[in-house]
């Protein structure tokens, strides 16, 4: 693997990355005092102005790079480690939430409904999953779970119908036919736009119609922090694809040096691994 | 920007400091290693003398029964700020600095794998210094919950606690790029020969630990952004009324923070590595079984976490894992402390100042896992957990352990990276202070504790007066001590006798075969590794 260093583009100061830590000091101050009362929303969008503005200029960057032929071999191969370990991060940061998910059901509510100090507490209270917790079901807190077989089945077959258009974009790519990219990569936008339009509709039915919301306790909670940072994560993959189709119909990528795409796919890959988990653990085996 | 990017195109061919931008724009914008270890370790260094103040304050209240110098609230927000900033804002940063001086220089790369992520991991750190020590002027002060953040106190808190929240996701950031940086660099920019069972000891442990990184930086994330939901979304996620429960937070708190800990010594073993073997004028002992012990540490490290939990009433099953699991840490760090000492074993050693940290290393670093074994027998921590035996235990570890392998290794580099020897007399006189004093300040801990003596409290029972006074003086010497080491390291920019591309007789790698100082760039063809 020891390869050679000489030629390995090392890029000129660049001022992008105080940009970006403006940007988050900003978000995070705007935050901050708005979550407290004090106003400040501003902030945060002026925060989220700039971190648009630095990804714009930082990735501008790097794709006049990648297209001036600066990226020889091995750069290439550090993009993909890069890539890699940033999506296995991601893996990690779910997992502290599907981990939250299991403690709960698993360990927290039986404890709840099972141990003496409860049966003082919160007398009477049945601890199965779904469940709102005891203190909220004492006060009639009711909610109906989200079922698994109305949108978030079709939400599946969209996710993972898109892993497919991807892959056949990619073959396109390979075999250098321009047309079957940019159509496979068209369908696959079009197909993580009609998730996330769904999944929004799913949410204000949620909050309209079923009372199920952030608030529902142990099951809302985990509802929607898991659907909500995946379609977080659907969100920005879906502006990537945006971003690689703009770049296919230009014709950046050539048949042997296409790495921005192939990001771009692993990580829709990824983001639909993590819905086949939250497909089975929060929507069908309730 | 426009501009900003033909300009870049001028530089780039030249591959060298030309179209370098001066003064402080150098600073913000450099995308050199060299250059961003500098800011890490400058960055840690300041940040040691302001944790460090806060760790006197702690200890000029303790000083004597009673309340006398701070409010116990303001007490609690030191003990929180003090923590928190040792490790995510010293220690950590610290190990980062190394990283980017060394690592490229000791694997014969021209540079980082991502230069300019690298710049970002850096600058990311003085914004989330910036939301910790703010927080000192909100109303209700600073985050006085624990640097553990436990739930209820921490959901309860005040403006401070969204501000620390969120500088804990820009650290995780920062840590996250730094460590994918690291990485990459390792697996990817090695000088041809160089394979991976050649790779300096100092590379592995670093390899390793920002697998760690990765792995559990992500965990902890998802840890606070909970807490933060909890604490304004209407969530319960640690709220049993709403089926939730404190407990988990401490699990998934914890299965970051005890890979965290070994975060902050895995370098520090690869330090001494580094250190003894060149003292020693003797290879490593047992290279091939340090790589595996450092490994199988980072693996149990994954299963251990509930040793930091034992009295929150888990079923005994749990328990006797996690104790099990825990001890069995102690045979590959047993191996580690056996090599060292193999090394050093019939060796033609001489003590100059790295050497003398790092066998005071080795030492002290021992005794910390010995108390840490004494912690991990269940119906033992039963009796010493939260009590002072367990600050006892953590110091040895942390203060003898990852700080003094920092200062070893900043003695030990500091002539290649200044191209000066440092004042020796001096830093044997730093060397002793420091030693003496660690052990004044930390030792009667273990006694304060086995007493009885809760942690994270401003005052105390009269029993306890006389090791608390002890353990001040020996903190404010400690403290002071430290100065001595700044004054040797500006006194070593500023210049002194010049040192030689090997700088020590018995030292080896590549490190030491470019010129002292280091050139801006170095490597740019790789060397050939036999
Ligand atoms: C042989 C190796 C070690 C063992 C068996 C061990 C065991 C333990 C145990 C059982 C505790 C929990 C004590 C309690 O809270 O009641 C503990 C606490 C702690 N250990 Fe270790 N430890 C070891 C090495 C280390 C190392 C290398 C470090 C860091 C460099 C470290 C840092 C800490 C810290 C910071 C805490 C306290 C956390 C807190 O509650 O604030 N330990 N250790
Ligand atoms: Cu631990």
């Amino acid at each position: 693997m020891a390869s050679q260093t000489g030629g390995y583009y090392l890029p000129a100061p660049s001022h992008w990355p105080i940009v970006g830590s403006v940007a988050l000091a900003l978000m995070a101050l705007g935050a901050t005092f708005m979550m407290n009362g004090l106003g400040g929303g501003w902030v945060l969008w002026l925060g989220l102005a700039v971190l648009a503005l630095m990804l714009f200029g930082w990735f501008g960057t790097v794709i006049g790079e990648s297209v001036s032929g600066k990226h020889n071999k091995q750069v290439d191969q550090s993009f993909r480690w890069g890539m890699s370990w940033f999506i296995f991060s991601e893996v990690m940061f779910f997992g502290a939430f599907f981990g939250a998910l299991f403690y709960m059901r698993v360990l927290a509510v039986p404890w709840l409904g099972s141990g003496d100090t409860m049966e003082q507490l919160w007398r009477g209270y049945t601890a199965t999953w779904p469940t709102a917790g005891p203190g909220l079901a004492a006060d009639g807190y009711k909610f109906t779970p989200m079922g698994a077989w109305g949108i978030p089945a079709i939400n599946t077959l969209l996710l993972l119908t898109s892993g497919a258009t991807v892959t056949w974009a990619h073959w396109g790519l390979k075999k250098s036919k321009r047309g079957q990219l940019i159509l496979g990569l068209f369908l696959t936008v079009a197909l993580g736009l009609s998730f996330l339009g769904l999944q929004a509709y799913e949410y204000v039915h949620a909050y309209r119609e079923l009372g199920l919301t952030l608030g529902a306790g142990a099951y809302g909670a985990t509802f929607f922090m898991l659907t909500g940072f995946h379609g977080f994560h659907v969100t920005v993959g879906t502006l990537m694809l945006i971003v690689i189709l703009g770049r296919s119909i230009k014709g950046h990528f050539t048949a042997e040096h296409h790495f921005g795409f192939e990001g771009v796919a692993w990580y829709w890959h990824f983001v639909d691994v993590v819905w086949l988990g939250l497909f089975i653990f929060v929507y069908w085996l309730v | 920007m426009a501009h900003d990017a033909t300009h870049a195109h001028d530089a780039i061919p030249a591959h060298d400091g030309h179209g370098q931008p001066g003064g402080i724009m150098r600073w913000l914008t450099t995308t050199n290693h060299k250059d961003i270890g500098s800011l890490y370790l400058w960055f840690a260094g300041t940040m040691f003398l302001v944790a460090g103040s806060f760790a006197l304050v702690i200890r000029a209240e303790l000083f004597q029964p009673g309340l006398q110098v701070v409010h116990p609230d303001f007490f609690n927000q030191m003990t929180t700020l003090h923590g928190l900033i040792m490790v995510f804002g010293v220690i950590m940063p610290a190990w980062a600095g190394f990283a980017n001086w060394q690592i490229p220089l000791m694997i014969g790369a021209p540079d980082m794998a991502f230069p300019r992520m690298n710049n970002w991991g850096f600058w990311l750190l003085p914004v989330a210094g910036f939301l910790l020590l703010l927080g000192l002027f909100m109303p209700g002060g600073a985050a006085a919950g624990g640097w553990t953040m436990y739930p209820p106190l921490f959901v309860q808190g005040g403006i401070s606690y969204d501000l620390t929240i969120f500088a804990i996701h820009i650290l995780g950031a920062s840590s996250i790029m730094g460590s994918i940086n690291i990485i990459t660099t390792v697996l990817n920019m090695r000088a041809p020969g160089m394979t991976l069972m050649k790779m300096p000891l100092f590379v592995w442990t670093w390899l390793i630990t920002a697998y760690l990184l990765i792995a559990t930086v992500p965990v902890l994330a998802g840890a606070v952004t909970m807490l933060l939901t909890d604490r304004h979304f209407d969530t319960h996620f640690f709220n049993p009324a709403g089926g939730g429960d404190p407990v988990m937070f401490q699990h998934i708190f914890w299965f970051f923070g005890h890979p965290e800990v070994y975060i902050l010594i895995l370098p520090a073993f690869g330090v001494v590595s580094q250190i003894i073997p060149t003292f020693a004028r003797k290879p490593l002992f047992g290279y091939a079984s340090m790589v595996y012990a450092t490994a199988s540490i980072a693996i149990l490290s994954f299963i251990v976490w509930a040793h930091h939990m034992f009295t929150v009433g888990m079923p005994a099953a749990a328990q006797l894992f996690f104790m099990y699991s825990t001890m069995l840490i102690a045979v590959p760090t047993g191996v580690k402390v056996f090599n060292w000492v193999a090394t050093m074993w019939k060796g033609s050693m001489t003590f100059e100042t790295p050497m003398l940290f790092a066998i005071a290393f080795v030492c002290l670093f021992t005794i910390g896992g010995f108390s840490g074994l004494v912690c991990a027998m269940t119906p033992v921590d039963i009796q010493i957990h939260d009590t002072y035996y367990v600050v006892a235990h953590f110091h040895y570890v942390l203060v003898s352990g990852a700080l003094f392998a920092i200062i070893a290794g900043v003695y030990y580099w500091l002539p290649k990276w200044t191209g000066h020897m440092y004042d020796e007399k001096l830093g044997k006189l730093h060397f002793w202070l420091s030693v003496i004093s660690m052990n004044v300040t930390f030792f009667p801990m273990h006694f304060l504790g086995l007493a009885g003596m809760p942690r994270r409290y401003a005052d105390y029972a009269l029993q306890f007066a006389e090791f608390n006074m002890i353990a001040s003086i020996g903190a404010f010497i400690f403290g002071f001590s430290q100065l001595i080491f700044l004054a040797v390291i500006i006194k070593a920019i500023r210049g002194g006798r010049k040192a030689s591309d090997q700088v020590w007789e018995g030292a080896q790698g590549l490190e030491w075969t470019v010129p002292s100082p280091a050139p801006y760039h170095t490597f740019e063809t790789a060397p050939v590794v036999k």
